[in-house]
């Protein structure tokens, strides 16, 4: 039990991370490779302010937030000036850096990073696993709402304007600087949020946690999934995230695996397994349409 | 210290700028960021030292390894690149992010995940330096790196080949309707950047003397940040940015010292540029997009 527990806390962490990112990727189109440095950040934060001064779980989450959220106010400056390509090496580039300088700050920790994170309490009732398992499933389905509103407000319409056409979504009085900085500080700020929370899970922060694969890892699940939706970004995270622990028995030739799945994934399929106007939203449709069944349901396959 | 710095950043600008080379060849015509190009460098160095171990000859595997990472370059943008450029330029990064992974693993799986040492002696001699040992190994590279640079100068600024490429990276429908094959030069494309990318592996490898499956790990990712240094799809400029890194690492490393580690000094560099000059360091007129 302890074990599925475990695997479903990681697969809720990246699905937050999985929305997060859509947020930037998916909705506002720009590319981003760098996620798990602001995942990094947000762990960082909790884990320096729960240990060194004190301050509990419930206030550190906030500012892992707001402290990734800040330095994605950067990012969002930085996406401003750069032309696409130019961004998304930047951003591998911001990944690295980051990694660098938890591994070599002494502030950081080192190496060795951070241990004995305290775990989170209730009125004297300290977490286990299953509270961190609830509370993992609460966050997703909060970034999850949350996203779901911004695609029907006017904040999501301006930035699937940007993402279709920077000029013309100018032209009609989109201020794309401002919805563009907007969409990099949430989206960095709950990657943030979701690095507070695996802290504080983990009880030990290492900078080889929040590296370059990571990042991909996370890109690969929503572009897995299907960019731009959020069912992509949960199908993708689910999907991916047991997809270690089912091809555990092949476990040599897991990332060989891996690696061809996402080559053939985005060969034959580059709008993702759920997304958009993908093969399997098809057939359900055709199979909703033909059973005439007004409610079709997805079937996330082991979901 | 001055001159030994100088002839490590110069050896490893020399490096780079074969792989760079590559990368920026193949960004300046389909316009994507091929991470699995160090794959091929490290498959280069495989092949090299297998074919050495069969042949005992240096030239022999630096040929093989170049011919079978041209081979993969072809078959992966015949089957993979060129299908899903419509799509937009994640999509082709993720691809290529896949093939990398897949290939290191394939390199794990079929040599082992420990060190082959590549103990090939090439022909030049070691020499000195106003009193600094230069080995042998370190001039093929540097000869090899301008011999290879000057041809690609040549091809792209003198012949129709290089006509077509530089029509083709401008504006490809246009190169089209004039009657150039899109689909040929981009074959070529990828044929010479994972030819070139191959050679550096087995040079590398032959220099220090290891080869492992993890070797394409730092270039793979340092090498992007080289050809946006360079003005992305510059040749020219991603040549200059090469040497430029190799040597300003080896000198922040020899008299400054710095806090981050060596490999980072790059991205560092990227991001401080970037930052002043968006377009690159080598650009001139537009920006690429």
């Amino acid at each position: 039990m302890t074990y599925f527990l475990v695997v479903g806390v990681t697969v809720a962490v990246f699905a937050i991370l999985a929305l997060s990112l859509n947020i930037i990727a998916g909705y506002a189109g720009q590319p981003h490779l760098g996620q798990a440095a602001f995942f990094g950040l947000g762990a960082y934060t909790a884990a320096i302010l729960s240990t060194r001064y004190g301050v509990s779980f419930w206030l550190d989450l906030p500012a892992a937030l707001i402290v990734a959220g800040l330095v994605g106010v950067i990012l969002g400056v930085i996406s401003l000036r750069l032309a696409r390509d130019f961004l998304a090496i930047t951003t591998i580039g911001i990944n690295f850096v980051m990694v660098a300088i938890f591994q070599y700050v002494p502030f950081f920790g080192g190496a060795m990073g951070i241990p004995a994170i305290p775990s989170p309490a209730i009125a004297g009732h300290e977490f286990g696993y299953r509270d961190f398992f609830v509370t993992a499933v609460v966050l997703v389905i909060m970034v999850a709402a949350l996203s779901a509103y911004l695609e029907r407000t006017w904040f999501g319409a301006a930035l699937k304007a940007i993402k279709d056409d920077e000029q013309a979504a100018a032209a009609v009085g989109i201020q794309v600087a401002s919805y563009k900085i907007a969409a990099f500080v949430l989206g960095t700020a709950l990657a943030g949020l979701a690095g507070g929370f695996y802290a504080h899970f983990m009880s030990v922060v290492t900078p080889n946690g929040f590296g370059f694969p990571v990042s991909v890892s996370i890109l690969s699940m929503l572009v897995f999934g299907g960019l731009g939706t959020i069912r992509g970004a949960l199908a993708g995270a689910v999907l991916l995230g047991i997809m270690p622990e089912v091809f555990r028995f092949i476990s040599n030739y897991r990332l060989l695996v891996y690696g061809f799945l996402l080559l053939f994934m985005v060969r034959f399929q580059p709008q993702g397994i759920v997304g958009e106007d993908s093969w399997l939203v098809h057939q359900i449709g055709r199979l909703a349409g033909s059973l005439r069944t007004g409610g079709a349901r997805r079937d996330t396959a082991g979901g | 210290m001055f001159i030994p710095s100088l002839v490590n950043g110069i050896t490893m600008g020399s490096i780079y700028a074969l792989m760079a080379l590559g990368l920026s060849l193949v960004y300046g015509i389909l316009r994507i960021l091929d991470v699995a190009n160090a794959g091929a460098y490290t498959l280069g160095a495989y092949v090299g030292v297998t074919v050495f171990r069969l042949t005992g000859s240096w030239w022999i595997a630096l040929v093989a390894g170049a011919a079978v990472a041209a081979s993969l370059g072809f078959i992966l943008q015949r089957f993979f690149y060129v299908p899903i450029l419509a799509s937009g330029p994640i999509i082709p990064l993720i691809a290529s992010i896949g093939v990398f992974t897949a290939l290191e693993e394939a390199y794990r799986l079929i040599f082992g995940p420990y060190i082959i040492e590549f103990p090939a002696r090439v022909p030049l001699p070691d020499i000195h330096v106003a009193g600094v040992p230069v080995r042998g190994v370190q001039l093929l590279i540097i000869l090899v790196a301008v011999v290879v640079l000057v041809g690609t100068w040549y091809v792209l600024g003198h012949t129709r080949m290089g006509l077509a490429w530089r029509a083709t990276a401008q504006d490809a429908e246009v190169a089209q309707a004039m009657g150039i094959d899109a689909r040929r030069v981009t074959g070529w494309n990828f044929l010479l950047g994972y030819a070139l990318a191959a050679v550096a592996g087995v040079l590398v490898s032959i220099n220090y003397d290891a080869v492992y499956p993890t070797m394409g790990d730092m270039p793979a990712y340092k090498m992007l940040a080289i050809i946006v240094l360079g003005g992305l799809g510059n040749p020219l400029g991603t040549i200059a940015a090469s040497l430029l890194i190799g040597l300003v690492e080896t000198f922040v490393a020899a008299y400054v010292g710095f806090l981050l580690p060596r490999d980072s000094i790059a991205f560092v560099a990227l991001i401080i540029i970037l930052l002043v000059r968006p377009q690159g360091i080598f650009t001139r007129g537009a920006v690429a997009k």
